[in-house]
C-alpha cells in the first residue's frame, strides 16, 4: 500500500500493465518524454521506450485511428486525449468505428483500445478546457464510460479497461487528480494523502467496471453522483446534517442499476448530481431508470442538480459549478415533500 | 475597378449533352517514367508524383523500366480476376434492379486497381479497402457465394444481417470490414502498420480510399501519422474521376495531382495509370519492397475512371456525358490486359469467350447456391435476437433485458398473428 494521488495512481496502473502485458502500448500528445501535461505518464516513456509509451502528432482523429489500428493489430493501445474538450476531431473514429468494429464484423474485428481524457472545470479552464463531455458517449452504444471519482477506484478501474476487450472511455475528473474537492474554491487544497480511497495497492487490483461503489451508507435519501460531484455532493451531505446515500456511480456505461435501484427503494427519494449540463445530460438517463425501476417506492419527485445550461464560462465558474449550495437546496426539497 | 476576390467554383469540363473532353488528364508515353531504386529519397522520387507510370503502350506490348516481367500464366491469373470481379459486379447489378438485393457498388473499369495492387502484395498484408476493391477478395480466393450472402442478409451473411451490401469483411483472409463512413479506414490502416512495425513483423498494411473523400480530414491524419512514423504502409488514392456527382476538382484536384501531395508529407507520391494492370502491379509492388526495408509509405494515386454509377441509387447521366466513359483515354482494364496476351501470343478471343462463358456460369452458380441460404423477402431468415450480439464482447444487463423483452413480444405475436409486429412495435 502507498499513498497516491490520482496522478500517481493512473500512473501506477499503466506502470502495472505495461510491465505485464507486452501489447499494452501508450500514445497521445505530449505523453511520452515529457510525461504528459498532467504528468500522467510521467517516467513510463524512460521505463519502456518509446515504441511502447509514443508521443503523436497533435491530431486526435489521427490518436484514435492509429489506435484502432494498433488494437485490430493485436496490441491494447491506452491513448490519452489532453482534454476531454479535444476529443471531437476523433468523435467519428470512437463513433462509427471504435465502437461498432465488433458489431459490424460480427466478432471478427474488435480494438480493445482505452482513451483516457481529463474533464471537468474548477480549473479556470474556460469552455474548452472544463467539459464532461460523458452523456455523449454514453448514448453511443458498443464502448464503456468511467469515471473514478478518486485514486483507488481510479487504478482498479484504468486497469479494468486497459485489459477489458471493449473499447472504454475512460475521464479523469482533473480538479480532483491531486486532492478530494468538496466545491469550495476558497478554502485551502485537501490532499489525497488525508483521505482513505488515497491508499493505493502498489500492485495489479481491478475495480470492476458495470459496479457502483457506495460512498456512504444512509437512509433518508439518495445522491446518485459521479467524478468531482461525489466529493461536493459528501460535503452538502455534511453541512446539512442529514441521512443520506451516496452512491457513486463510477461507470456510466454499462450502469450498475441494481445498485441505483436498492439505494432509491431503499430511501425514496433521489437527487442526481453532475457537473455537465443537464439537458439530455446522463442525469436524465439515471432519472429515467429510477422512475421506471422505483416508481412506487418514490416519496418525491427526483430531482437533478447540474451544469447550467451553457458553455462552461471562464470568468463565472464558481457560478456555472454546481456547488454544495445547489445541492444542499435540491436535498432539502426533496427531504420537505411529503 | 476595385479588385475584390472572387469565390472559384470548379466546374468539370463536360456535363450532359456536351461533347466528353479528358484533355486535363496529363498522360505519359508508356515506358517514360523512370523506375528510381526503392531506397530513393522522397526528393529524389518526387517527379514521379507529376508523371504517369505506364507499362501496356499503345502497341498493347509491356515497355520500359517499370515492367514487372510477370510470367505469362500470372497474367492470365491477373485477367481472371479482373473478368470474374466484372462479370460478378454485372450479375449482382441485375439481381439489384430485379429488386433481390438493396443495393450494390459495381467496380466497373478499376479493376485493375484492386486486382493487380491486391497480387503484388503478400498474404499477410493486410487490406484496408474502401467499397470498390471487391477485386481483393477475388485475389484472395473468396467464395463468391460469402459475398452474395453477405449482400442478401441471409442466414449465412459474414456480417449477421447488420450492415448494407457489399460492407464485407474477411478476418482469415486479412481484409478489414468496410465502414459507410468514408476515408476513417486510411489512419486505422496506418496504425496497424505502426503497431506490425512495434511488434517487428514483416507484414504491411495497404489501404485504398477515393479522390473524393481524400478531402475528409482522415487523409491527413493518414499522411502525417504515416510519415512521422515512418509506418509500413502503401496508401492508394484511387483518383476515378468522380465522386458521385462532383468531379475530382472539387476535392482539389484541379492545380495538383493527388500524388504530388505524397512528397508534401514526405512521402513518396507516384502517380500511375490505374487501368494498367502491369504498371499497377509494378507500383504496388514497388512500395511494398521499400516498405519492408524500413522505407516507409508511399502514396499511389490510382488514375482511372469510374465507368458505372456510384452505386445503384445513382444516376449518372444527370451530371456528366452518358458516354463520357467511352472517351476515357486510358481504356478499359481488361481489354488492356487481354490484348497484351493476345500480343504475346499466350491468349485469344475464343479462350477469352470461353473464359467469359465459364465463369458467367461460375457467378449463376453462386448465386443460386447464396439464394438457398434465404433472401431478404424469403426464408431461411436470420434470427432478430442476434442483433444484440457482439455489441460488447460480453452482453451487459441492458442488452440481455432488452434481448427478453424482444423475445417476448416476438412470442406473444407468433401467438396472437392477427397482431402485426410493427403495430406491436417490435
Amino acid at each position: 500500500m502507498a499513498r497516491m494521488n490520482m496522478v500517481q495512481a493512473l500512473n501506477s496502473a499503466m506502470d502495472v500493465m505495461l510491465g505485464r502485458d507486452p501489447r499494452v502500448v501508450i500514445l497521445g500528445e505530449d505523453i511520452g518524454f515529457f510525461g504528459g501535461v498532467f504528468r500522467v505518464t510521467d517516467g513510463l516513456q524512460r521505463k519502456y521506450g518509446e515504441h511502447r509509451v509514443l508521443d503523436t502528432p497533435i491530431a486526435e482523429g489521427g490518436i484514435i485511428a492509429a489506435a484502432i489500428g494498433m488494437g485490430v493489430n493485436g496490441l491494447k493501445p491506452v491513448a490519452e486525449i489532453q482534454f476531454a474538450d479535444y476529443i471531437y476531431p476523433g468523435f467519428d473514429q470512437v463513433v462509427s468505428e471504435l465502437a461498432r468494429l465488433r458489431y459490424r464484423s460480427a466478432g471478427e474485428f474488435h480494438a480493445p483500445v482505452t482513451i483516457r481524457t481529463p474533464c471537468g472545470g474548477g480549473i479556470r479552464g474556460g469552455q474548452t478546457h472544463s467539459q464532461s463531455p460523458e452523456a455523449i458517449f454514453t448514448h453511443v452504444c458498443g464502448i464503456k464510460v468511467v469515471m473514478p471519482s478518486n485514486p483507488y477506484d481510479a487504478k482498479g478501474l484504468l486497469i479494468s479497461a486497459i485489459e477489458d476487450d471493449d473499447p472504454v472511455v475512460f475521464f479523469e475528473p482533473k480538479r480532483i487528480y491531486n486532492g478530494p474537492f468538496d466545491g469550495d474554491p476558497n478554502k485551502p487544497a485537501v490532499p489525497w494523502s488525508s483521505h482513505p480511497r488515497g491508499e493505493v495497492p502498489d500492485g495489479h487490483y481491478i475495480v470492476p467496471i458495470g459496479r457502483a461503489g457506495i460512498v456512504r451508507e444512509g437512509n433518508d435519501v439518495t445522491v446518485l453522483a459521479y467524478g468531482t460531484m461525489v466529493h461536493v455532493a459528501e460535503a452538502a451531505v455534511r453541512s446539512l446534517g442529514i441521512d443520506a446515500e451516496i452512491v457513486d456511480v463510477r461507470t456510466m456505461a454499462p450502469l450498475d442499476v441494481d445498485t441505483v435501484c436498492t439505494s432509491v427503494s431503499k430511501t425514496g427519494r433521489c437527487v442526481v448530481v453532475h457537473e455537465a449540463t443537464g439537458f439530455g445530460g446522463y442525469g436524465a438517463e439515471l432519472v429515467a431508470t429510477v422512475q421506471e425501476q422505483c416508481f412506487w417506492s418514490l416519496e418525491a419527485p427526483v430531482l437533478r442538480v447540474t451544469g447550467w445550461d451553457t458553455p462552461y464560462p471562464h470568468a463565472f465558474e464558481w457560478e456555472y459549478f454546481p456547488g454544495q449550495a445547489r445541492i444542499a437546496a435540491a436535498l432539502r426539497q426533496v427531504l420537505e415533500t411529503q | 475597378m476595385i479588385p475584390r476576390s472572387r469565390l472559384h467554383v470548379p466546374a468539370p469540363p463536360a456535363r450532359p449533352g456536351q461533347e466528353p473532353d479528358f484533355s486535363y488528364v496529363q498522360i505519359s508515353p508508356a515506358g517514360a517514367v523512370n523506375r528510381p531504386d526503392v531506397t530513393a529519397s522522397v526528393r529524389d522520387i518526387e517527379p514521379l508524383s507529376l508523371e504517369m507510370v505506364r507499362v501496356l503502350g499503345d502497341d498493347h506490348r509491356a515497355v520500359g523500366p517499370w515492367n514487372p516481367h510477370l510470367e505469362p500464366g500470372e497474367l492470365q491469373v491477373g485477367l481472371r480476376h479482373m473478368l470474374l470481379t466484372r462479370l460478378f459486379d454485372d450479375r449482382m447489378q441485375r439481381i439489384q434492379r430485379q429488386g433481390r438485393i438493396s443495393f450494390y457498388m459495381k467496380s466497373t473499369g478499376e479493376e485493375a486497381v484492386g486486382v493487380a495492387g491486391g497480387m503484388a502484395l503478400e498474404p499477410g498484408d493486410m487490406l484496408f479497402p474502401s467499397y470498390r476493391q471487391q477485386g481483393l477478395h477475388v485475389v484472395r480466393g473468396r467464395n463468391l457465394v460469402e459475398l452474395m450472402c453477405q449482400c442478401l442478409s441471409n442466414t449465412h451473411d459474414m456480417c449477421k444481417g447488420r450492415q448494407m451490401p457489399i460492407m464485407y469483411h474477411w478476418g482469415r483472409g486479412n481484409i478489414f470490414t468496410i465502414s459507410g463512413n468514408l476515408a476513417t479506414q486510411f489512419p486505422q490502416a496506418v496504425g496497424w502498420a505502426m503497431a506490425a512495425a512495434i511488434k517487428g513483423e514483416d507484414r504491411l498494411a495497404a489501404s485504398w480510399i477515393g479522390e473524393g473523400s481524400s478531402a475528409e480530414a482522415d487523409f491527413h491524419y493518414a499522411m502525417t501519422f504515416a510519415a512521422v512514423y515512418q509506418a509500413p504502409v502503401i496508401l492508394n488514392l484511387v483518383n476515378n474521376q468522380w465522386a458521385i456527382s462532383t468531379f475530382q476538382g472539387f476535392a482539389g484536384g484541379e492545380h495538383r495531382t493527388f500524388a504530388q501531395r505524397g512528397p508534401g508529407y514526405g512521402i513518396p507520391g507516384i502517380r500511375v495509370d490505374g487501368n494498367d494492370f502491369l504498371a499497377v502491379y509494378a507500383v504496388t509492388q514497388w512500395a511494398a519492397q521499400r516498405a519492408r526495408q524500413s522505407g516507409g509509405a508511399t502514396l499511389i494515386e490510382q488514375v482511372t475512371y469510374r465507368a458505372g454509377a456510384h452505386s445503384t441509387s445513382d444516376d449518372p447521366s444527370r451530371y456528366r456525358p452518358k458516354e463520357e466513359w467511352r472517351a476515357w483515354p486510358l481504356g478499359d482494364p481488361i481489354e488492356r490486359l487481354k490484348q497484351h496476351l493476345i500480343a504475346l501470343g499466350e491468349w485469344s478471343d475464343a479462350r477469352h469467350t470461353a473464359l467469359e462463358k465459364e465463369l458467367e456460369a461460375h457467378v449463376g452458380a453462386c448465386w443460386k447456391e447464396a439464394e438457398s441460404y434465404g433472401t431478404l423477402t424469403s426464408g431461411p431468415f436470420l434470427d432478430p435476437l442476434t442483433m444484440f450480439e457482439d455489441v460488447f464482447k460480453e452482453m451487459p444487463p441492458n442488452l440481455v433485458r432488452q434481448r427478453e423483452q424482444m423475445r417476448e413480444l416476438r412470442e406473444a405475436t407468433a401467438a396472437a398473428p392477427h397482431i402485426s409486429p410493427a403495430v406491436q412495435g417490435g
